[in-house]
C-alpha cells in the first residue's frame, strides 16, 4: 500500500512528499493556509503560504512579523515535486480550496467553503480531483439555506421595524468574514451602521482589498450617540450581554448564523431574532459539490463527520472520517 | 391556519413580555371566534392527545423526502424536537392552501386518531403539501401534543382582557376548568363583565406560593401567620355544586376518578362547597403521609385496583375554603375562612377530609424547631400564610410563603449524557451521574438542571472530547467530572440497579475542586434511605 498523499499527524494534516502542513494546528517549518479564521490559522509556525487575496487577512490575524507568501489563484508552487495552487472556496475573503498533485494524483482539501456567490469574496471554484477533502460544518439534511436575498430582505425589515419603535438594532456575527458581508448586504440607507472593534479591524482590511463596504462609525460614545434608536450595530457574539452594548440604548437583538435553523438553538441564545445566513455550504450545495468535483475518494472533516461519510457510503461513494481539530468556526463564533 | 402560525412565530420570536401581549391581543382582536377558540385552547396549555404515532410519522417523512431512517434520528438528535425535525426535512410543496385553525383542527386533526394508518398517511402528507415550513412546525406540534409557547398563562389572561377590555382576574376565573373550543365557548370567555362566572364546574384560579427570602422576623409577629405543614401530594379543589362533585388538580386536570375517596366526601357536603387542599397518600396507623413513591404508584392509572385502594388510601387534606353555600368568599380573611373550614370539616366528620394542622409556636424559633423535623413527618417544610389575607388570584407576593427544609445533597460523578430537547437541542445537557460501590460507579440520578448557560457549554465540550462508548443517543464518557447534587429526599428502590430511587435530583454547583474519587459512596444515599 502506498503512503497517502495526505495524512494527519499531532501537528496536522501532513504532505509528506512535499514537507507542508495544511492549516496546522501546532506550530510548524512550513504551513498553507486555507483562510484566516483562528481555528485554520494558528500562530507559531516559521513560513506561511496562502492566497494572495487571503494574505493581508492571515496578516491581520497573526501580526506584522509572521513570514507570509501569496500565491495568485491557480498559480502553481512546487514543493519537492508536489505541486500545489489556491482556488477559491467562497467562505471568507481569501478563503481558498488548496489543490495538491503528486505523481498524477489530485487532492483537493476543502477547508471551509460555501458555492453561494458572496460580494465580499472570490466564488467558489470547482477544482476537479481524486481525492476531496470536505467540512461538513452543516452535514445533515435539516440545513437548507434561503438564498441571501431573502434573508438581507427580513433582516432589512426587522431593522426598519425597529427604527419604527426607536430601538437600536444588535446583530450579532463572526467578526471575520459574516459581519463584512452583512455591511454589504444590508440596506445602508435605512440609517448608520456603527461595528464592534473586533469588527472594525477586518472592515479595514476588506476595504483595503477593495471590497466595498459602507461607512461604518466606531462603537464609541460618538458612534453609540448617532445609532442608537435608528442604527444598526454589527457586533461578535462574545459582545452579547457586555457592558459595551448598553450605550446603544433600548435595542433588539438578532443572531446571523446558519446555526439559527434550529429553532432551539435560536431561543437558547435569547435573542429576539435569529436569521439563517451561513458561511458554509448547506446539505443540497455539500452533496452536489462532492459530486462535481468527481473525486473517487471523500474525505470527512469538522463537523457532523460520521454522519456524511455514513450517507455518502450508502450512495455510491468512498468516503471516510478524517479527524482534524478545527472547530468550524460557526459553532463557536455564532 | 397562516394567522394563527403568524401569532406562534410573532412570540416565538421576542422576549419582551409587552410585545407578547400586543401579539395576542391583535390575533384575538382579528380572529374569528371559531379560530379565536382553538387558539386560546392551544396557547392555554390545553392538549389533544398525540393523534399520531412516532413511527408512522418517521416512515412517512421518510418516504416523501427519500431520507434514510437512522439519518432522521440523527437530525433529531441535532434538533431536539420531533415536531420540528418533520417540519425541516419535508419537501417544501406548499400545494393549495391550509385553510382556517378551526378547520384543520375539527377536519383533520380530530378524526385522525380513528383513522387506519394508510388514510392517516394520505391525511398527514395532503396536510404537509400545502404548508410552508412554519405551518408545518405548529402543525406537527399539534398532532404529537407538544405544542408549547412563550406564554404564562397570566400574559394569555392579559392578553384576551385586553382584546376585549375585561378585567383578567375574571378572564383567569372564566379559563379555569373545562370548556369548549368552540364559538359558544369562547364567547362565554369574552362575555361582558356582568355575565358572570361560575359554572358548574369552575375551579377558581389556585392561590400559589412563593418561596420565603427574607429574613423570619421581617414578617412581624408570629400571631399574624397562619402555619401548617407543607406537604408534598397534589394540591386539588373539591368542588360540590348542584349536587355534582368534581377534583381538580392544579394542572387544572379532572381528577374525580383517580381520588375516588375524596369524591366521595362530596355528598356529605351541602351545594356551593368550595375545598382547596392537598391530596395526599395516607398511613392511617401512624396518622401521617406515605411517601410521594406510594402516590406515584395511583397517579397515572386509569383503573385503581382494590389492592391498590387498601394500600394507598387517599384523604384530602384541606387548607382552605373558597366558596361556602354558594358564595364566593375569597375576599374574606384567611382567618374567617378557615373557621368556616373548621365548621365544615367538623360537620363532615369523614377520615378522608382532614383540615390541615396549625402549627403551635410563640416565637420564630419555634418554628424553624418544627421546621427541622419535617422530613420525619414526610413534610416538604412549612407554609406560612397571612391570617388578614384574602384569597388572591395567581402568585402574589407576601400573602404565602413556602419555607422549604434544605435538600440532601451528595457529590456524584458525570457518567453518561444525552442531548437535550427544545432550548438545549444539540448540546449534551441530560446527565447521568453515579456514585462509588465496590469499586466502580454506579448510576443514581439523572439530572438536567442546575448548571450556568457558560458551564453547560464547558461541559459539553467536555463530553465530545471524552466520549468512550455511544449507546444510541447516549455516550459514556470518561469518569472526570464532579458534580453536587441536591435532591429531596431517598426512597429504597426494587427498580433501580443501585437500590435507591431520589426524588427532585439537580445540579447545584459544578466542583471543579474535587476529584471523582472524592464523590460520595452508594452507602451514603442507603444511610439517607433508611433514615
Amino acid at each position: 500500500m502506498t503512503a497517502r498523499l495526505l495524512e494527519t499527524n499531532e501537528n496536522g494534516l501532513y504532505c509528506a512528499a512535499g514537507g507542508f502542513y495544511i492549516d496546522p494546528w501546532l506550530p510548524v517549518e512550513r504551513a498553507v493556509i486555507t483562510h484566516a479564521h483562528a481555528d485554520h490559522a494558528r500562530p507559531g509556525s516559521s513560513e506561511y503560504l496562502c492566497s494572495s487575496r487571503g494574505a493581508p487577512v492571515l496578516r491581520e490575524r497573526l501580526g506584522p512579523d509572521s513570514s507570509i507568501t501569496g500565491l495568485a489563484w491557480s498559480e502553481e508552487l512546487d514543493l519537492q515535486g508536489v505541486r500545489i495552487s489556491f482556488h477559491p472556496a467562497g467562505h471568507i475573503l481569501g478563503s481558498s480550496q488548496i489543490r495538491v498533485e503528486h505523481k498524477g494524483e489530485v487532492w483537493v482539501v476543502s477547508g471551509d467553503y460555501k458555492t453561494e456567490p458572496d460580494r465580499t469574496c472570490d466564488s467558489f471554484e470547482l477544482v476537479r480531483c481524486n481525492t476531496f477533502v470536505t467540512e461538513s460544518t452543516f452535514g445533515l439534511p435539516i440545513y437548507k439555506w434561503l438564498p441571501e436575498r431573502d434573508v438581507f430582505a427580513e433582516i432589512n425589515a426587522w431593522w426598519a421595524s425597529n427604527l419604527a419603535k426607536g430601538r437600536t438594532s444588535v446583530l450579532f456575527a463572526y467578526a471575520l468574514g459574516k459581519a463584512q458581508r452583512l455591511l454589504a448586504g444590508v440596506e445602508s440607507s435605512l440609517g448608520p451602521i456603527a461595528v464592534h472593534g473586533a469588527v472594525q479591524r477586518f472592515v479595514d482590511v476588506y476595504r483595503a482589498a477593495g471590497v466595498l463596504l459602507p461607512d461604518v462609525m466606531r462603537g464609541d460614545d460618538a458612534g453609540a450617540a448617532k445609532v442608537k434608536g435608528c442604527g444598526l450595530v454589527i457586533a461578535p457574539p462574545s459582545a452579547a450581554n457586555s457592558p459595551w452594548l448598553r450605550k446603544f440604548g433600548e435595542s433588539s437583538s438578532a443572531f446571523a448564523s446558519g446555526w439559527m435553523r434550529v429553532r432551539g438553538i435560536r431561543r437558547r441564545r435569547a435573542a429576539d431574532r435569529g436569521f439563517v445566513l451561513s458561511d458554509h455550504a448547506d446539505w443540497p450545495s455539500l452533496l452536489h459539490t462532492i459530486e462535481a468535483t468527481g473525486a473517487e475518494r471523500i474525505e470527512v472533516t469538522h463537523g457532523y463527520v460520521t454522519q456524511l461519510a455514513r450517507y455518502l457510503n450508502e450512495h455510491g461513494k468512498s468516503a471516510g472520517a478524517l479527524a482534524t481539530q478545527y472547530t468550524g468556526d460557526e459553532e463557536m463564533g455564532e | 391556519m397562516k394567522r394563527f402560525t403568524q401569532l406562534f412565530f410573532e412570540i416565538d420570536q421576542t422576549n419582551r413580555t409587552s410585545e407578547k401581549t400586543e401579539a395576542l391581543v391583535r390575533y384575538f382582536r382579528e380572529a374569528p371566534d371559531a379560530d379565536a377558540a382553538w387558539a386560546l385552547y392551544f396557547l392555554s396549555g390545553r392538549r389533544i392527545n398525540r393523534s399520531v404515532g412516532t413511527n408512522l410519522l418517521r416512515t412517512v417523512l421518510s418516504e416523501e423526502s427519500e431520507l434514510a431512517p437512522w439519518l432522521i434520528d440523527e437530525c433529531f438528535d441535532t434538533v431536539g424536537d420531533l415536531a420540528e425535525t418533520l417540519a425541516l426535512l419535508y419537501p417544501d410543496r406548499a400545494r393549495g392552501d391550509t385553510g382556517p385553525l378551526h378547520q384543520l383542527v375539527e377536519e383533520r386533526m380530530l378524526p385522525l386518531p380513528a383513522l387506519a394508518d394508510p388514510e392517516k398517511r394520505t391525511l398527514l402528507i395532503g396536510a404537509w403539501d400545502s404548508m410552508d415550513a412554519q405551518e408545518r412546525l405548529v402543525w406537527n406540534k399539534l398532532i404529537t401534543g407538544s405544542f408549547r409557547v412563550g406564554v404564562a398563562r397570566t400574559l394569555l389572561e392579559r392578553g384576551i382582557a385586553q382584546a376585549f377590555g375585561l378585567p383578567s382576574t375574571l378572564i383567569a376565573h372564566r379559563l379555569m376548568g373545562s370548556w369548549e373550543p368552540s364559538i359558544e365557548g369562547f364567547r362565554a370567555v369574552t362575555a361582558p363583565e356582568d355575565h358572570g362566572v361560575v359554572g358548574v364546574s369552575q375551579p377558581y384560579p389556585f392561590l400559589l406560593a412563593h418561596p420565603l427570602e427574607n429574613p423570619l422576623e421581617m414578617l412581624g409577629a408570629v400571631e399574624d401567620w397562619q402555619i401548617e405543614w407543607k406537604w408534598d401530594g397534589i394540591r386539588a379543589q373539591l368542588i360540590r355544586r348542584q349536587g355534582e362533585t368534581q377534583i381538580w388538580s392544579r394542572g387544572e386536570e379532572l381528577v374525580t376518578d383517580r381520588f375516588q375517596e375524596i369524591a366521595a366526601v362530596g355528598g356529605h357536603l351541602p351545594d356551593g362547597t368550595v375545598i382547596d387542599g392537598e391530596a395526599l397518600a395516607w398511613d392511617f396507623a401512624h396518622d401521617c403521609p406515605l411517601p410521594f413513591a406510594q402516590m406515584q404508584r395511583r397517579i397515572g392509572r386509569k383503573t385503581l385496583g382494590p389492592k391498590l385502594l387498601a394500600e394507598v388510601p387517599v384523604v384530602l387534606v384541606a387548607f382552605d375554603l373558597m366558596e361556602r353555600l354558594g358564595t364566593d368568599i375569597r375576599l374574606d380573611p384567611l382567618s374567617k375562612r378557615r373557621n368556616y373550614l373548621e365548621e365544615l370539616t367538623a360537620r363532615v366528620n369523614l377520615p378522608q377530609l382532614r383540615t390541615s394542622t396549625l402549627l403551635a409556636g410563640t416565637d420564630w424559633g419555634d418554628f424553624a424547631t418544627q421546621r427541622a423535623s419535617s422530613r420525619e413527618m414526610q413534610s416538604e417544610g412549612l407554609m406560612l400564610k397571612a391570617r388578614n389575607s384574602i384569597y388572591a388570584t395567581g402568585r402574589p407576593r407576601g400573602i404565602w410563603w413556602k419555607w422549604k427544609i434544605d435538600p440532601h445533597t451528595i457529590d456524584a460523578v458525570l457518567i453518561y449524557a444525552q442531548q437535550g430537547s427544545g432550548k438545549r437541542a444539540s448540546l449534551f445537557t441530560d446527565y447521568t451521574f453515579g456514585v462509588w460501590n465496590e469499586g466502580a460507579l454506579v448510576p443514581v440520578a439523572k439530572a438536567y438542571s442546575g448548571l450556568t448557560d457558560a458551564e453547560i457549554r464547558e461541559v459539553d465540550s467536555f463530553i465530545r472530547q471524552n466520549t468512550i462508548e455511544r449507546f444510541g443517543p447516549v455516550r459514556s464518557v470518561t469518569p472526570l467530572l464532579v458534580f453536587e447534587l441536591a435532591f429531596e429526599g431517598v426512597q429504597k428502590s426494587t427498580r433501580h440497579k443501585s437500590g435507591v430511587a431520589v426524588r427532585f435530583p439537580r445540579m447545584v454547583r459544578w466542583r471543579q475542586d474535587k476529584r471523582p474519587t472524592d464523590a460520595d459512596s452508594l452507602e451514603t444515599l442507603r444511610r439517607l434511605a433508611a433514615g
